[in-house]
């Protein structure tokens, strides 16, 4: 039955061939499929990146990099893997995802999908560039940290950073054009019969972070153009020898930042609130409490930007508004760890590998969450504040949780991409490989962090010798493990088990109604609703 | 058998020996003043509220995690929504949250009123050292790393790696015990953050700002902590080291400064010979200039100018000393004439036209820095 599905497809499939297929591509399947590689190639570049760092702090003194060199690192890693690695990541799932969730046959705006895409290359082209000048001798590459604090990155910065700004323009383009095609998308091709509260929860959080990403990327933009007025047409807005004002960059470059760290949060809710009913052969419990959540957690994002700042000096006032508004944070975030927990409860559950990663997901994010708790407690954060508990807790969030959530989502998807199972074995492997070697890396950070340890600083006195040696040696295992998920990507890509249509005997959606592999052009006519 | 008694001798070892329980520090320490007992107090207690509610959500999971498996027979439940559970786990937080929130209110309501100090120091960021001044009392002086040879990767080797590695400067901060300080911080060039983790006490030191804070130590002895906000190249090496002094002693010890800096005074005045000043320039230049120039004169390849054989350091005298007392405004390079004293800035120039092979023979005496102000 389904070969015969698949010939019909294949007549109809008219894929362009060679480089042309990729460079003109306008199909959201491939244009998706290259974000993901984007992302996944980006993770091993920031990652190297990451392990050069753990390498130099293995033990106290330099032995590796000097400590100039090890502030590019960070701050190269910082940008990768926040702009290159998990934000693409996240486009990538939603383009190949959205429209087949809602029944559409490709993105709204085909064109500017292909555009904002082969931004990212030439953006992160030119951000590495300047890091192999570094690397030539020619220079430094950007060395202030991803956050960018004037005026270090100003006055101070080195020449490449104004190749940093017109990189970051870029980021922010091709984020704005993303974030508005899946808007647009979502609001004009769903399905006749699916409503906004009959979307999957993954085409909710989208949805919800395209207009973060509209709200803030412009506010991001802002900012480093008033940083290269400053660095090159004299103004002083962050100069403060020229009437201009250091902590301003802050506030705006929070004003962004806040609202970012959801971006790459929320469509990681998305993605598991898709694997959790599917492996539990339950629905999800709390539909619409979910969304609202995501909703609430969307709004808060814009009032609390200044918990970052709370020892700039605030006056007692704000640091008591930051403080109160992050604390409610916790609220609709609670309410989505115990939807997830009651979708569990009393379901018939099997533990694939995206639902693996999905429970790692839960615990560990939850861990991040807890973390972020504490720090919103100003008196307390004064003594969080730059140091390795932060790093921590930004790690598990970020790392055992957005970038778990892509893994998972991976797994998840891939046979429907790519019409074979992958290697359950290996999946599991990776999995566990992941989830220890992150523990024993990240959770060392605490406390290194409680006992004083600043970060961003290449070199530590005896007393925190232990736990970094320990952290190093979980980030080398982190690492390397992710070339399991390499080649089981790769595997699965030139083959293996055939995958159903339906994929997961749990899967409920209108992607798993589709042939397995995708056809190239997937529900040219509407789909009708149950 | 004999494991176990290797491990609890090693556990009696952990409890006996301070040093070794210092080695594996893993939370906050509760610190020496009313600030770090209270940011101690309210991390502790949300810290084990977090741990309860992990207990009991974790615990929910693992337990349907082993129990609702399928491979344990388990049929799938109908049930997807219920308004009651979910008005009361939105209801419940909050109510936890504000439990949280009024203690975190008072201790922080406390920390910010800085009113009715006994004694004002104010804290300048430098890259990459402190600059005390003591308002009213005529006594200032940088605080600089003492293992400047700590910041690089050639010479990082023969510094001793111990407790207080990278934890030790040349001049540290004295304040008196029982007395009421209040801190003022602000920066000369980028944002540096001071913070002594015993204190409690973490403010940023802003260019254009003027920050406060206050510290009452109860107890003699000596406190470390370092520079938190990434601030350029040696962020690492930039340690805060604070003595608390008792009464008498602090007292003692203004006088002392007061004799030293009359000291100085005085030698700005007298002509010195080439080879004191080159001896006195070799350590100033250490510790002001070293960490851009780097120690052999050679910079840092398109970051920091090396000195060797450039044509400031073996050009015009006047412009030499014009950079180094006024600074490259919109560079690096700082206004040292603020910093250093005639004398150092005298022997500073001199060491750098002669060292390295910059063979100009030239001597710069404090007299021709006074004349150059």
């Amino acid at each position: 039955m389904s070969a015969v599905i698949e010939e019909h497809h294949d007549h109809h499939d008219h894929k362009p061939s060679g480089i042309g297929r990729w460079l003109f591509s306008t199909n959201h399947k491939d244009i998706g499929t290259m974000y993901l590689w984007f992302s996944f190639v980006m993770f091993f570049i920031g990652g190297a990146m990451a392990l050069v760092i753990r390498a130099e702090l293995f033990q106290p003194g330099l032995q590796l990099v000097e400590p100039e060199f090890f502030n590019q690192m960070t701050t190269l890693h910082g940008l990768i893997m926040v702009f290159g690695v998990i934000m693409p990541g996240f486009v990538g799932l939603a383009n190949w995802m959205v429209p087949m969730m809602i029944g559409a046959p490709d993105m709204a705006l085909p064109r500017m999908n292909n555009w904002s895409f082969w931004l990212l290359p030439a953006a992160f082209g030119i951000l590495i560039a300047s890091l192999i000048m570094s690397l030539m001798g020619m220079g430094s590459a950007p060395n202030f940290g991803w956050t960018f604090y004037a005026p270090l990155s100003t006055t101070y910065g080195p020449a490449s950073t104004d190749y940093f700004i017109f990189s970051v323009h870029l980021m922010g383009i091709s984020s704005i054009m993303g974030a508005i095609n899946i808007i647009a998308t979502i609001m004009n091709l769903r399905a006749p019969g699916m409503s906004y509260m009959k979307m999957p929860i993954f085409v909710w959080t989208w949805f919800i972070t395209a207009y973060l990403l509209i709200a803030v990327m412009p506010v991001l933009a802002g900012v480093v153009t008033m940083m290269l007025m400053d660095r090159n047409f004299g103004t002083s807005f962050f100069n403060a020898a020229g009437g201009g004002d250091p902590v301003m960059f802050q506030h705006v470059f929070w004003f962004f930042g806040h609202p970012e760290v959801y971006i790459m949060i929320l469509p990681a809710f998305g993605v598991v609130s898709q694997i959790v009913p599917t492996f539990a052969r339950k629905k999800i419990f709390g539909y619409s409490s979910m969304v609202y959540a995501t909703a609430s957690i969307a709004f808060l994002s814009f009032i609390v930007w200044a918990h970052h700042m709370f020892t700039t000096g605030m006056p007692v006032a704000g640091e008591l508004f930051f403080m109160y508004a992050t604390m409610l944070i916790a609220i609709p975030t609670g309410v989505k760890v115990f939807n997830w927990v009651s979708t569990m409860w009393r379901g018939s559950m099997t533990f694939e590998t995206p639902m693996l990663f999905a429970i790692g997901f839960i615990f560990l994010f939850t861990i991040g969450g807890f973390t972020g708790l504490m720090m919103c407690i100003a008196p307390a954060d004064f003594q969080y504040h730059d140091t390795y508990f932060i790093v921590a807790h930004f790690h598990y969030v970020l790392a055992t949780g957005a970038a778990f959530s892509i893994m998972a989502a991976v797994y998840f998807w891939i046979p429907k991409w790519t019409g074979n199972m992958y290697d359950e074995k290996l999946g599991k492997l990776h999995f566990w490989m992941t989830a220890i070697s992150a523990n024993v890396l990240f959770f060392p950070m605490h406390f290194v962090g409680l006992a004083g340890m600043p970060r961003r600083i290449p070199d530590y006195s005896l007393q925190f010798a232990e736990f970094n040696a320990m952290a190093s040696v979980g980030a080398f295992v982190f690492g390397f493990s992710q070339l399991i998920f390499l080649y089981n990507v790769i595997k699965t890509t030139r083959g293996g088990k055939k995958a159903t249509d339906q994929v997961w005997d749990g899967a409920d959606g209108l992607e798993w109604t589709l042939p397995s592999p995708a056809p190239f052009h997937s529900f040219t006519t509407p789909p009708t609703l149950k | 058998m004999r494991a176990a008694k290797h491990v609890a001798g090693l556990l009696g070892l952990m409890f006996t020996s301070g040093q070794a329980l210092a080695a594996m520090q893993m939370n906050l320490s509760p610190g020496v003043t009313s600030f770090s007992q209270g940011a101690y107090d309210i991390h502790t207690m949300v810290m084990w509220i977090c741990v309860a509610i992990g207990a009991v959500v974790f615990g929910a999971m693992i337990y349907s995690i082993f129990t609702h498996r399928k491979s344990k027979g388990a049929v799938s439940a109908e049930f997807h929504d219920n308004t009651a559970i979910e008005i009361i786990w939105t209801i419940v937080p909050f109510l936890i949250l504000i439990a949280m929130a009024i203690p975190a209110t008072k201790v922080l309501l406390a920390m910010e009123d800085t009113s009715n100090s006994d004694m004002s120091i104010k804290v300048t960021g430098y890259q990459w050292k402190w600059h005390y001044d003591y308002l009213g009392e005529d006594i200032n002086f940088f605080s600089n790393i003492s293992t400047p040879d700590a910041a690089n990767l050639s010479t990082n080797a023969s510094v001793k790696k111990d407790e207080t590695y990278l934890l030790d400067v040349d001049n540290k901060l004295v304040i008196p015990v029982d007395t009421k300080v209040r801190l003022l911080f602000t920066s000369n060039d980028v944002i540096h953050a001071w913070w002594v983790p015993a204190f409690g006490v973490k403010k940023d030191a802003i260019p254009g700002y003027i920050n406060e804070s206050w510290v009452n130590v109860p107890e003699p002895g000596i406190y470390r902590g370092k520079c938190a906000e990434l601030c350029g190249k040696n962020h690492g090496f930039m340690p805060v080291v604070v003595e608390a002094k008792s009464k008498e002693d602090y007292v003692a010890w203004v006088s002392g400064q007061k004799t030293a800096a009359a000291e100085a005074a005085a030698s700005a005045e007298k002509t010195w010979t080439k080879a004191d000043l080159m001896s006195h320039g070799e350590k100033v230049y250490a510790t002001a200039c070293g960490a851009c120039h780097q120690a052999n004169g050679e910079g840092l390849p398109n970051v920091f100018p090396g000195l060797k054989g450039s044509a400031i350091a073996v050009g015009d005298i006047a412009k030499h000393i014009d950079v180094v007392v006024n600074g490259v405004s919109g560079t690096a390079m700082q206004a040292f004439g603020a910093q250093l004293n005639d004398a150092d800035l005298a022997a500073v120039i001199t060491y750098e036209r002669n060292a390295w092979g910059n063979d100009t023979g030239d001597v710069v005496q404090p007299s021709n820095i006074k004349a150059a102000r």
